[in-house]
């Protein structure tokens, strides 16, 4: 019992989540006979102050308490979820302003939504935080189903309900798939708790058992992060669901995978060997496995990506290459690369946001999607151009961008664990990606459109949106020092390093 | 008694008839039940090594979570279907194929 109240006292951000998912159900409801603006204007407030408030919570809660495991081993409260805890916040809250921006979902009753959002933060929380096989399941479960309805929320939409679709079934077979090697790995080790899992696995060699388990766990993980070969509903639902929904699949749940991933493999499948190195146990080689990944994803996402004509289905390609990216930080078997992951993680944020933020912008005026439709772009609405510009560079990993601070994270920490060929690898993809997001400025800035091209007109809340999202990227650099010293934190996972 | 072999015999089984049924079924609802398949036999398995093994209770309380969440994910997964059989008036797979590339 005491132990139940003294894990809520750590618990607070997730606290104030689902305390303004209950105020957000009652709200709907009681306003469901006004006119929808009043409606979706207190919704988005009461969403907003929640956001905001567990996002200072989780910013005061980070590094400032010693690590702890809360509800009986459920779930550990340490560095690598006080470092995931403000991403999440973060996405969401900028989730939330695209929303209230898109076209798609002018005209909709947001209640729903908004308390669908809100309950994905939290179970995203509980899923970078699970140290518990049961607790792993329910809580990727939980992002799942939430995300399913919110990339369906267009009911009358055949592209959002196929999307949904096709994204219920690829997410079932593959949590059903990661369910039966957790029911197996229970089986072999007799244990729900990550820990004990690490003590029974350290005990015996398990072979090819343990790497066939390991495979289905990972195309659970796999499934959640995009990738390849678990990556096939990705572009389709992207590109069905309501661009907002799009933009937090592609960070949020991602980010979640990774931490899971992190806790499963570094707590459960391996030692700490001190010096924060870990090495595996049960003789199962699942670092060869999750470098096989890598290396297929990055190089799968970049190529295909190349042949995309939709912008959001290229963003989807471009969102798998970068989950290889950091599944290449996942296989250095040392705290580094789940420092680089965490660093990674929180400017693709901004990034990979900002270049939906503008496909959203873009899609008020030109109501479509498709590249060609940006053509002209330089003429109509420099401004525009200049932020997708710098979205873009930053993906792709120039300086002096963020996205280069990200990338040189991953590759230092690749190099350092003597991976140099898996580096290689991956500066090599960095220079085929560098092919199709220019594609995108090229359209932008050289075609010109045909017939008529009107001025674009952006309101405050745009431009405010926009410089949210360009500065972090911009100057990136300067805050070098604090991101090393915030990230640094993501080394602390519980009883280990 | 039963020996502990069997029980895996018929999860294994169970879990290949559902990855089958995923893999050739063109209809969603079936596609659905299949998918159940897939989990009931991870639910033998828990089941089984709680039974087998020294002290394990814990596989049994995971069997029951499962099966709540599998009742969760089939109704969000019917009425998703529903709502795609008002649009396009079928449930077949191979003709909810507009999105592609």
């Amino acid at each position: 019992m005491s132990d139940a109240v003294q894990s809520l006292s750590r618990f607070l951000p997730e606290l104030i989540l689902m305390g303004a998912l209950a105020v957000v159900i009652v709200a709907d409801l009681l306003t469901q006979r006004r006119p929808l603006k009043n409606n979706t204007d207190l919704l988005n407030g009461i969403t907003l102050v929640g956001l905001f408030g567990a996002l200072v919570t989780s910013w005061q809660a980070l590094g400032a308490v010693e690590a702890q495991s809360l509800f009986a081993s459920m779930l550990a409260d340490d560095g690598l979820l006080g470092v995931f805890r403000p991403i999440f916040c973060l996405t969401s809250i900028v989730v939330l302003l695209l929303s209230m921006r898109s076209k798609e979902l002018e005209g909709v009753r947001l209640g729903e939504m908004l308390a669908l959002l809100l309950t994905v933060t939290a179970a995203l929380m509980w899923m970078a935080g699970s140290v518990n096989l049961v607790m792993i399941y329910l809580s990727l479960e939980t992002v799942s189903v939430a995300s399913y309805i919110m990339v369906g929320y267009l009911s009358s939409d055949r592209l959002s309900n196929e999307a949904s679709l096709k994204y219920i079934l690829f997410g079932a077979v593959s949590t059903g798939a990661m369910l039966f090697g957790l029911s197996l790995l229970y089986g072999m080790t007799g244990t729900l708790d990550l820990y004990g899992v690490r003590a029974a696995l350290a005990e015996g060699a398990f072979g090819p058992g343990l790497l066939f388990v390991l495979i289905l766990i990972a195309a659970g993980i796999g499934f959640k992060i995009a990738a390849a070969p678990f990556h096939f509903w990705c572009p389709d639902v992207y590109t069905g669901a309501p661009t907002p929904v799009t933009a937090f699949l592609s960070v949020g749940p991602k980010a979640a995978g990774f931490a899971i991933l992190i806790r499963f493999f570094y707590l459960g499948l391996a030692e700490p060997a001190g010096g924060g190195a870990i090495v595996p146990v049960g003789g199962a080689d699942w670092q060869m496995l999750l470098m096989m990944l890598a290396v297929i994803t990055m190089t799968l996402g970049n190529v295909a990506a190349l042949l995309q004509t939709n912008v959001k289905r290229l963003l989807a390609y471009s969102s798998i290459a970068h989950a290889g990216t950091m599944l290449m930080a996942a296989c250095v078997l040392s705290v580094d690369g789940v420092q680089a992951i965490a660093a990674y993680l929180a400017i693709y944020l901004f990034m990979n946001l900002g270049a939906f933020a503008v496909v959203i912008l873009a899609h008020r005026v030109t109501g479509s999607f498709e590249i060609d439709s940006y053509a002209g772009f330089w003429k109509r609405s420099p401004l525009l151009t200049v932020a997708m510009g710098i979205f873009l560079f930053s993906l792709m990993g120039i300086p002096p961008f963020a996205g280069f601070l990200a990338k040189w994270y991953v590759f230092a920490a690749v190099i350092n664990a003597g991976l140099g060929w898996l580096a290689v690898i991956g500066v090599l993809n960095a220079a085929v990606a560098a092919f199709y997001y220019v594609k995108i400025l090229r359209v932008m800035v050289i075609d010109q459109e045909t017939g008529p091209t009107p001025a674009l007109a952006f309101s405050r809340l745009d431009l405010g949106l926009l410089v949210l999202l360009v500065v972090p990227n911009v100057l990136g650099l300067l805050f070098w020092g604090s991101l090393d010293r915030v990230t640094e934190y993501s080394q602390t996972l519980l009883d280990l390093g | 008694m039963i020996p502990l072999e069997h029980y895996l015999y018929i999860s294994a089984a169970l879990f290949s008839l559902g990855v089958f049924g995923v893999l050739t079924r063109r209809n969603a609802v079936n596609v659905l039940m299949s998918i159940e398949l897939i989990f009931n036999s991870a639910n033998i398995n828990l089941v089984a090594f709680s039974r087998f093994v020294e002290g394990a209770l814990g596989g049994q309380v995971f069997a029951l979570l499962v099966i709540v969440i599998a009742a969760c994910e089939a109704a969000v997964a019917l009425a998703i279907v529903m709502s795609l059989y008002r649009v396009m008036k079928n449930v077949n797979l191979d003709e909810a194929a507009e999105l592609k590339g």
